[in-house]
């Protein structure tokens, strides 16, 4: 989890600007002490050591790991340092007085920041959880059959664009997330057997982290054979984002309904079944308002891909 | 070419638009030689079902002949140059309710299955110029429409029956049928009809054949009782009488045995307090219904009698009398029309000669005129029962 720290640009420029503060309260505790305008006795030499150890353990953790936490630690560092300055503001001898303040301030206008990148980045790693199911008057090695041959799941997977089989287990999926954005990732299947069951998950290095299982069982009383999606991903943007998105009407859980029925459509029709009111087939939901229910002009015919 | 489109609540107008293509690979586009307006048009057309778009073609009843068929269709089935009649609700064939011959709840035509799953828990099959909600399909109410599943779907005819005589197949014949159908008519019975339209006709006329000892028409325009009047039935003016004791009367204090709702969501009421009521609460969105046909049937139906509905309800309905219809044992029924499985029977019936489906034609326009056409239909005016339209 955690995927969206590893390139991330304000993470990584907050650990360099945890490094560059770091570095001279340690080595140098006496003059930074003096530059700040607070009197170099000993408690505030230490305090000054104490902060400087701080920045430098936040660097390295901002550095080489993607976990919020660091994120978190420099919010409570931006809290203590707020309450030393603000302390030594009020006690105050009047010798450099200005300085104390200007720090104070760039303090609280960091906090600002470190607030905002943990925010942004804890809430993005939030899960999101989908179970669907449908029926379809296949025995289960059909169903099974159809849903292995990867490469098809584009067909009725409205969010999906492409997959390509890369390997015997391994595979490469490229979807449109909210918004337009385009999401890659690689994933490997994790379970396999004919018939029955089929799950996979996305490898490292995934933009949305995700993993699903699909299960085939027959129904009973010979009414064909019941196919039980489960879906775990992270949705971009978190619960904020989820929220957002169920405001344009791409709602997940539905998205996953829509999507079995069309894999049912293909699975005893043998193809996504399209009116003229949704002429892209797979793109129903997201048609509204649709185009008239009256046949295309030739100009609109390129809707139907 | 030419179709009659929605344009905004009860403004219809035929205009130009492209020709339709094959979509799907089981498609077939059929150059329409009749197509007729429907009650249930009418919902469309004042807005009382949802989701209807600016420009939609309007029609689900029609016929004509094949020029095109997609590349997944069967040729054994269906070629060019053959003459068909096209069923309402369409049909994949291969889903469950399919095959237990349960067409118009199909699991697999209607694009927009989610939209439909909302309002009524489980959708519905996709229907010709039916609104969004049943899967934005183009209506046939043009010179050509397309057909999906069309080797399934459509019924081949002859060319020694008119058009006339076949086009209610589409629907409205099939509908009046399964009315009484559901009824599981018994020799003696009497069975009362709510509705004295083309489709309450067709009850009339189906109770009748499937062995009903009186058939009762219920309704308040003269010359729709008339119509009923001239083919043998029974009538009550509900504006005239009270339904529930003339029926009492007619059937020796019983009730009658089986009740046919061929009225739906729009229906009127004698009482000017009880249509206010309703009229007032669907104009509230509180209710979007109006049940009064409904109401009568079950309150109406004799002890363990059975009501079937096939008057079209789109939403909600209010004061629906679930303690009579409890406590007195009544069976109730309904359905959208599952054409495909009437078709072919009602063929022969029509053509030995045991339904004529004629009789309820009252008006033939050209296509272009369709927008009158609704008018007469909607006002009730010029005595008009049926409009055939021609392309």
């Amino acid at each position: 989890m955690g995927n969206t720290t590893r390139r991330d640009g304000l993470a990584r420029g907050l650990g360099w600007v945890s490094l560059a503060l770091g570095v001279p309260p340690t080595l140098a505790p006496g003059g930074f002490a003096k530059a700040l305008g607070i009197g170099d006795a000993p408690r505030h030499r230490a305090a000054t050591i104490f902060v400087g150890v701080r920045e430098l353990a936040a660097a390295a953790g901002l550095l080489s790991t993607t976990s919020p936490v660091w994120l978190w630690a420099r919010v409570g560092g931006d809290v203590m340092d707020l309450g030393m300055l603000g302390r030594a503001l009020k006690n105050h001898d009047g010798r450099g007085a200005g300085r104390t303040a200007a720090a104070l301030a760039a303090v609280a206008g960091i906090t600002g920041v470190d607030v905002y990148a943990a925010a942004t980045r804890s809430r993005s790693t939030s899960d999101t959880k989908l179970t669907a199911a449908t029926t379809v008057m296949k025995s289960p090695q059909e169903a099974y059959d159809l849903w292995r041959r990867l490469d098809n799941l584009p067909d009725f997977m409205a969010h999906l664009d492409d997959v390509r089989s890369t390997g015997p287990r391994s595979s490469h999926w490229r979807a449109t997330a909210p918004f337009g954005r385009t999401v890659e990732w690689d994933a490997e299947i994790t379970a396999d057997v004919p018939g029955e069951r089929l799950a996979w998950r996305s490898l490292d290095g995934a933009d949305i982290q995700n993993e699903g299982e699909v299960r085939f069982v027959p129904a009973p009383g010979d009414r064909g054979t019941e196919v039980h999606v489960k879906l775990r991903f992270t949705v971009p943007g978190g619960k904020l984002g989820e929220t957002v998105a169920r405001y344009f009407g791409e709602h997940p859980g539905q998205q996953l309904d829509d999507d079995l029925r069309r894999f049912k459509q293909v699975a005893e029709t043998g193809e996504v079944v399209r009116s003229e009111g949704a002429p892209g087939g797979k793109w129903a939901r997201r048609e509204f308002p649709q185009h008239p229910a009256r046949p295309l002009a030739d100009n609109e015919k390129a809707m139907v891909s | 070419m030419k179709a009659n489109c929605w344009i905004s609540r009860n403004t219809v107008r035929v205009e130009n638009v492209p020709d339709p293509s094959i979509l799907n690979r089981r498609d077939a586009i059929v150059k329409i030689t009749s197509t007729a307006i429907c009650g249930s048009d009418l919902h469309l057309l004042d807005g009382y079902v949802p989701t209807m778009q600016k420009g939609d073609i309007m029609g689900h009843e029609f016929m004509g002949e094949v020029i095109e068929v997609g590349p997944g269709v069967d040729r054994e089935k269906l070629a060019v140059g053959d003459r068909v009649v096209v069923p309402f609700p369409i049909a994949c064939g291969a889903c469950a309710a399919c095959r237990a011959q349960l067409y118009s709840v199909c699991e697999n035509t209607n694009p927009n299955a989610g939209l439909a799953e909302k309002l009524f828990g489980h959708p519905t099959a996709g229907i010709f110029g039916y609104s969004h909600l049943t899967g934005g399909f183009a209506g046939g109410q043009a010179e050509y429409a397309r057909v999906p599943f069309a080797d399934i779907n459509p019924l081949k005819v002859d060319d020694d029956l008119t058009d006339e005589q076949v086009l209610f197949l589409s629907d409205i014949l099939p509908t009046g049928y399964m009315g009484a159908e559901m009824c599981d008519i018994t020799p003696g019975d009497v069975v009362a009809v709510w509705g004295a339209g083309p489709v309450g006709q067709f009850a009339m006329d189906s109770a009748r054949v499937l062995g009903a000892a009186k058939v009762i028409a219920i309704d308040k325009e003269p010359y729709r009782l008339q119509m009923a009047e001239r083919a043998g039935y029974t009538t009550l003016n509900f504006e005239d009488v009270d339904v529930r004791s003339a029926l009492l009367e007619l059937t020796g204090g019983r009730g009658p045995d089986k009740c046919i709702d061929a009225v739906g969501m729009e229906s009127t009421h004698g009482s000017a307090p009880i249509y206010a009521y309703d009229r007032a609460k669907q104009a509230a969105r509180m209710e979007s219904d109006r049940p009064f046909a409904l109401r009568q049937a079950v309150t109406s139906c004799r002890n363990g009698g059975v009501v079937s509905v096939i008057g079209v309800y789109g939403g909600f309905v209010d004061k629906f009398p679930a303690g009579s219809w409890m406590n007195r044992s009544i069976t109730m029924r309904t359905g959208q029309c599952h054409v495909q499985r009437y078709m072919k029977p009602l063929l022969e019936r029509i053509r030995r000669g045991e339904l004529d489906p004629t009789r309820v034609i009252t008006h033939r326009l050209p296509l272009g005129q369709a927008p009158h056409g609704y008018d007469i239909f909607k006002h009730k005016q010029d005595n008009c029962e049926k409009v055939v339209l021609t392309p």
